[in-house]
């Protein structure tokens, strides 16, 4: 059972002050518990959680490189399986480490079937280097590498499919969760962990400096994620979504709105195309996955 | 008991008796029968590890890494490409102060492809803070196996180690080799138990990033280490020979040294051709000797420069080049040799698999005895 009061990951960090992802490893050590060891990738949450000789970690933590968390995390598998122990490992890695330059690690470590849980901390772009675009970054958001100008509107690119990828890997499970639900995410790293074999969490965890808001509005922000279908919570066992959270659905802008790096869309002059292209991929996930709900007329 | 076996099963059995508990591995030529006769071991369980078929050769060492850091005995083997791309490990193994063995069959490095044998790929990660042994021949390569593990796990040195063996012209040839017992290789071996791993009833954290406060500190304490584990080597050497009877004390062997005038100084199988040739040139009154150098990293300065003191000039062996440069053997010879009046010259020799032979060896005595060095030796003029 997931302890609330655990708390495994220390105050004291560097972390900006609203920062998703530090919200986000204490949520996921509190679904973890003790018995639990960490292999991180480079990343925010690696730098800002472990500047020498200082750590925020309470539990055994591992930092190798930026693209080989999950064979360092399979070599530690193959380790505590040797020696007859039973910590579980959990793989944390931001989404530049897991969907992009990680990726190839990822792959082997799944297809071989090793006993980790592999969470991904999605704050849509490479944030430790000073806000460079990913392939999670989401369709029009501006970005160091992408930004927005007089011919662009930013990323040229939606989100890559990293769920269905590793799912296709024959994954026993693999869900998506957010920072606005903690009891919900804690929950899916609970079960995660317990499930034998590769797993897989992708963690909706948004970051105050490189998206453009105040610190105080993460937790609204990745709410309003959820709300208008731009972030669907589901859970895939064996490949098939078992499990979906449904919302009565707002319109995008309300979520494009509230920072800076969709702000292009708005000012000088509103972008009606765009803001509809991004609204077209609300309806698209909220097809695909079912996560309307029908108010009854009156 | 002596046995004739073909080298890279030689290495394989000796890993066996140094009972990894976690291998990883990639296959490349000329490396891969070391792996596949160990996976073959661990499918008829002459062999208690977990066997991490990888992706890569990137994975391979990070693999090792996790599992190292863990707390088990880990071993890998590669060459050439795969080394090239394990770069980024190589340096974060050393800096984490990881018991890794690597077994490198010594190739080539492309461009142009090549898979035939010189020792461009291990050289080339000489700043990467593992130590560097070179065997001479099968034997060699097979006994420096067990030294590498207890020296690597001493926990005064706490670092990894490449062994290094010429690609084909020793791992796939077939001498003979006298292999130890599970019995002996344990009195010599203790069981790897790290001082501190990753464990959920003590938890620490490794690999934190360190300021400009801290990194400095910890680059000095790893060359300190590294440097300091030349001790470590010879106490290691010394208690093998009295075990078994063969002395990996020193860090070089002299061959016909002490009246030498000209001294080639190499690293490898091309020891053992150097040593049939200068048994030739003795015969008609040359005084020609070799210094071996065993161990490339921590390299052996003081007992080098002791070694060749006698000497009028030297001629040092390199199958590598830092290219715009000079060869690796040489610029450090030169160095350790630095305001003593003995001439050194250095030739590249053999890179890419071409064959030196015992004329060649002759005839570099004779350029260095004309004062003529610093020359890829052997250059087909017509294709250039």
């Amino acid at each position: 059972m997931v302890n609330k009061d655990l708390e495994l990951f220390d105050c004291g960090h560097r972390a900006c002050g609203g920062c998703g992802a530090a919200l986000a490893a204490r949520l996921v050590l509190k679904g973890a518990g003790t018995n639990t060891i960490v292999v991180s990738a480079t990343g925010c949450m690696e730098v800002f959680s472990t500047p020498y000789p200082e750590t925020a970690w309470k539990v055994p933590w591992i930092h190798s490189l930026f693209e080989n968390a999950s064979a360092v995390a399979s070599g530690v598998v193959a380790s505590l399986q040797k020696q007859g122990r039973t910590e579980k490992v959990i793989v944390m890695g931001g989404d530049g480490a897991t969907f992009d330059i990680g990726m190839l690690c990822i792959s082997g470590a799944f297809e071989r079937g090793h006993d980790l849980t592999y969470i991904c901390y999605d704050n849509e772009a490479y944030m430790n280097t000073g806000i460079q675009r990913s392939g999670a970054t989401p369709y029009d958001a501006s970005t160091t590498t992408s930004p927005a100008g007089s011919c662009s509107f930013g990323n040229k690119r939606p989100k890559k499919d990293m769920p269905q990828i590793l799912a296709a890997h024959g994954a026993p499970y693999v869900a998506t969760a957010s920072i606005a639900y903690p009891m919900d995410l804690m929950q899916k790293v609970e079960k995660a962990i317990n499930t034998p074999g590769p797993c897989y969490v992708q963690l909706h965890a948004p970051c105050c400096t490189g998206w453009g808001f105040e610190g105080e509005q993460t937790v609204a922000i990745a709410k309003l994620a959820i709300e208008t279908g731009l972030w669907v919570n589901y859970e895939m066992i064996d490949g098939k979504v078992t499990k979906v959270k449904k919302v009565v659905r707002k319109p995008v802008e309300e979520y494009l709105k509230t920072q800076k790096r969709f702000r292009h869309l708005f000012k000088p002059k509103r972008q009606d195309a765009e803001i509809a292209a991004i609204q077209a991929i609300a309806d698209k996930n909220a097809e695909k996955y079912g996560i309307d709900i029908k108010l009854k007329k009156e | 008991m002596l046995e004739i076996t073909e080298g890279s099963l030689a290495v394989a059995e000796a890993v066996r008796l140094c009972r990894p508990q976690v291998i990883a591995a990639y296959p490349i030529t000329p490396q891969t029968h070391i792996v596949e006769a160990l996976a073959d071991m661990v499918a008829n369980c002459k062999l208690d590890a977990d066997y991490i078929t990888v992706e890569s050769e990137f994975s391979a060492l990070s693999a090792c890494l996790g599992a190292s850091a863990a707390g088990s005995r880990t071993y890998s083997a590669t060459t050439s490409q795969g080394l090239a791309l394990m770069f980024e490990v190589c340096f974060n193994v050393a800096g984490m102060r990881l018991p890794i063995i690597m077994t490198i069959a010594n190739r080539a490095l492309g461009a142009p492809l090549s898979i035939w044998n010189d020792q461009q790929d291990s050289i080339s990660l000489r700043d990467s803070g593992w130590l560097q042994f070179y065997a001479e021949d099968n034997q060699e390569a097979t006994d420096l196996h067990y030294i590498a593990y207890r020296v690597c796990e001493d926990p005064a040195v706490a670092l990894p180690a490449f062994v290094c063996f010429d690609g084909f012209i020793l791992s796939h040839t077939y001498e003979p080799v006298e292999q130890l017992n599970q019995a002996d290789v344990d009195k010599y071996l203790p069981k790897f138990a790290p001082k501190e791993r990753l464990d959920a009833a003590d938890p620490i954290s490794f690999g934190m990033y360190a300021t400009p406060e801290y990194y400095h500190e910890f680059r000095y304490a790893h060359d300190k280490a590294l440097k300091d584990s030349a001790a470590v080597i010879k106490k290691a050497g010394e208690e093998f020979k009295k075990l078994f009877g063969r002395d990996y004390g020193a860090m070089v062997e002299g061959y016909l040294l002490d009246d030498a005038e000209t001294v080639i100084v190499a690293m490898g199988s091309i020891c053992g051709t150097t040593k049939d040739a200068i048994d030739e040139m003795r015969a008609t009154g040359k005084k020609v000797g070799l210094l071996k150098v065993r161990v490339f990293r921590p390299f052996p300065s003081e007992e080098l420069s002791k070694a060749l003191a006698g000497a009028k000039r030297i001629a040092v062996l390199d199958k590598n080049i830092s290219l715009g440069s000079k060869g690796a053997l040489a610029l450090e010879i030169r160095d350790a040799l630095y305001g003593s009046r003995v001439s050194v010259f250095g030739y590249i020799i053999g890179l890419g698999g071409r064959d030196v032979r015992k004329k060649d060896i002759k005839e570099i005595v004779a350029l260095a005895e004309k004062g003529q060095g610093d020359i890829f030796y052997g250059l087909r003029k017509e294709v250039l």
